[in-house]
């Protein structure tokens, strides 16, 4: 018998779970004011999370994904990212969202019921988060598609969860990805669960990097909490997908620590051990460590950090707070570019029932 | 990129041969419009409807895909989001659902979605309808299920002419169109089309035969049978109007109530099957707005609501002349 292919799949961790390097660090570690820029946005982002989850408690903001142990894997691809390139987040992306420039008050109006939470001023290029599972990925490639279509040095990311790669989507994506050498990064973020269900019941795959091979890309896992590694990994595959070599798939394995919205309840089917285990690989205390052992980091700096995330998100939660809800004929207003005659009435008939204010 | 010259010769064409130079032509005039499907490059279409685009256009803007409808759908979405005017085929309409959560989860929302932000001017072709003895799942005519929802326009042409000057205003449309093609009358008829990039306008029906007695709505490959069943109602001295809809999404209401206070009786006549088609909201358009002037009972003709057959019995199955004449004479009658 002959042998037609072989393949293999390679995992990257410098750091231990404590912040101790495992071996020497890439040269994205001797960037300090980036490395200190993502320390900021994990840090900001965890703090917006913690208070949009105290928003929905106290209801003041729609059902919420908790983005708890994606902060250093969207963090990297915020920073990997070139401003000309375009995102194509799922729901749980807020950390790259936050870098891409998407305001904290967008990210409230989105998940508090108003459609502007996604009309960004300052990526307006990046997709919308796409609810649906995996079918962002599809656009992805379509972007990507005209992006070489018109010979532009341009790249997509697109982000995806451990359970969207079952779809069909995903893996038609990254086939044509492959077939038309596309200018994308796939980042799977495995955070080993889907709602309830386990990455095991997922796919009988080791590994879901290895899908890449599949579709003739290189797929790599990375630890999705060890900062060094995942930036590597972003800028490599951002580097291939800008100098025309083609698509690439990144399994960035994390763990996700909160429920998987406010209205799930993940004690009905994983362990506190298990979730115990999971906090000590948290990626941001990781990386506060290393800061604070390299000397770019002290308590001092730590203190003022915290109190300038909380301010920032604080100014954000009053502004989304104080933002009037649309008025009602505005969900009549944005469905074609003009409104057809057909629907006038309709138009007409919402503006009569609401007048003299909002419902 | 490639762009070919714009002529403006008019030739005697059908109507797969309008979409094929409605296609040119807007490839031509903007270089923004790109094709994609499945076996549309290099084979030129199934139906032949996309032959000589990648000749003279390139691959780049004319792209064989994998098969894989949903991606085709998605693609095409994502090269929308970046202000390309994708015109991507679905082989058959019966392939189309795998592309469904796209088209209306997506192509019909984005604008919404971004308010405004990013949008979809794309066109979502297929060939639809039976009649052409072909396999199973190949004769479907589902285009309700697109009329069903909002941001989308379904637009079908039943005329060579229709087919170039709708197809044109698809393309140049800023929001996701699902064009329809009737390919029970792809060769039926040659017209003379001339290649002038006019566009026809969507949103508004074509009052093919104008009559006093009665209101005959249709679209799609029954346009042909409703307007041979006037001809011989006419030898019987009832007068029929004939109303192409075109745009079965979003309906040109005006023209079809107009047209009713006039003739005091509708028939609705379409191919696919009764329960909850476009002929019921077209019913209930005339009921709501109508009934005064109606001096009889709407009537609708229609496909059953069965499985389409398979070919040997589809004949049973599509709306014939005399189902037509026979619907009339009932309503003229009352």
């Amino acid at each position: 018998m002959k042998e037609l292919h072989e393949f293999h799949v390679d995992s990257t961790r410098y750091l231990d779970d404590h912040g101790k390097p495992l071996s020497e660090l890439p040269p994205q570690a001797g960037n300090t004011d980036r490395v200190l820029a993502a320390y900021r946005n994990m840090v900001l982002t965890r703090t917006f999370d913690s208070k949009a989850i105290a928003l929905q408690r106290t209801g003041k903001c729609g059902t919420y994904p908790s983005v708890l142990g994606h902060e250093v894997v969207g963090t990297a691809i915020g920073q990997g990212m070139a401003k000309s390139d375009v995102f194509v987040p799922y729901y749980r992306d807020q950390a790259a969202q936050i870098l891409r420039g998407v305001s904290l008050r967008e990210l409230l109006l989105y998940w508090g019921g108003d459609e502007r939470g996604s009309a960004w001023q300052n990526c307006p290029e990046d997709l919308p988060i796409s609810v649906p599972i995996a079918t962002q990925c599809c656009h992805a490639v379509g972007v990507a598609s005209a992006m070489k279509i018109r010979d532009q040095q341009r790249a997509v990311v697109c982000c995806i969860g451990d359970g969207g790669t079952s779809k069909g989507d995903f893996l038609e994506s990254i086939n044509l990805a492959g077939a038309w050498h596309l200018p994308v990064v796939f980042v799977v973020i495995n955070n080993q669960w889907a709602i309830s269900t386990p990455r095991s019941l997922q796919s009988g795959a080791e590994t879901i990097a290895q899908k890449a091979i599949s579709a003739g890309l290189p797929g790599h896992i990375v630890d999705g909490n060890d900062y060094f590694a995942t930036i590597e990994a972003l800028d490599a595959a951002l580097g291939r997908a800008h100098g025309g070599k083609g698509a690439t798939v990144i399994e960035a394995v994390t763990y996700r620590l909160g429920d998987h919205t406010t209205a799930d309840d993940a004690t009905r089917y994983r362990t506190a051990e298990d979730l115990k285990r999971a906090w000590e690989k948290d990626g941001i205390k990781r990386l506060q460590n290393w800061l604070h052992d390299s000397g770019h980091w002290s308590p001092d700096k730590e203190k003022a950090l915290q109190a300038d995330c909380k301010q920032a998100v604080e100014q954000a939660v009053e502004e989304y707070l104080a933002t009037e809800a649309e008025p009602p004929t505005a969900m009549l207003d944005y469905l074609f570019e003009t409104l057809p005659a057909a629907l006038q009435p309709q138009r007409d008939q919402i503006a009569n029932k609401y007048r003299g204010g909002a419902a | 990129m490639i762009t070919a010259k714009r002529s403006n010769e008019t030739r005697d064409v059908t109507l797969v041969e309008a979409v094929n130079m409605a296609l040119h032509r807007a490839m031509a005039d903007d270089e923004n419009v790109v094709v994609l499907g499945e076996d549309i490059a290099t084979n030129g279409g199934v139906f032949r409807a996309t032959v000589g685009l990648k000749e003279a256009f390139g691959f780049k803007r004319v792209m064989d895909t994998p098969l894989a409808e949903n991606l085709i759908a998605g693609t095409a979405i994502g090269m929308a989001t970046q202000g390309l005017k994708p015109v991507a085929e679905f082989q058959f309409m019966g392939f189309i659902y795998a592309g469904m959560e796209q088209i209306v989860s997506h192509a019909a929302r984005m604008r919404n979605r971004t308010r405004g932000r990013l949008h979809c001017p794309l066109v979502f072709r297929a060939p639809f309808g039976g009649g052409i003895h072909a396999p199973e799942h190949h004769s479907e005519s589902t285009e309700a299920l697109f009329a069903h929802i909002p941001g989308l326009r379904v637009v079908i042409p039943s005329s060579p002419q229709r087919a170039y000057g709708l197809l044109l205003a698809a393309i140049r449309n800023p929001d996701p169109v699902i064009f329809l093609e009737p390919k029970r009358i792809y060769r039926a008829v040659t017209q003379s089309v001339e290649d002038n990039g006019e566009a026809l306008p969507l949103d508004t029906c074509f009052t093919l035969r104008e009559g006093d007695d009665v209101t005959l709505i249709t679209w799609g490959a029954c346009v042909m049978e409703t307007l041979q069943a006037a001809d011989k109602l006419a030898e019987q001295g009832v007068s029929c109007e004939v109303i192409d809809i075109a745009t079965v999404s979003l309906l040109d209401r005006e023209t079809l109530l107009c047209s009713v206070a006039k003739t005091g009786r509708a028939v609705i006549i379409h191919e696919a099957c009764r329960n909850g088609g476009v002929g019921a909201e077209v019913a209930a358009s005339i009921a709501e707005a109508a009934f005064l002037d109606l001096q009889a009972p709407v009537v609708r003709v229609t496909g059953y609501d069965t499985v389409m057959p398979y070919y040997r019995n589809e004949q049973y199955y599509l709306p014939q002349v005399e189902d037509i004449v026979t619907a009339v004479e009932q309503v003229i009658a009352l």
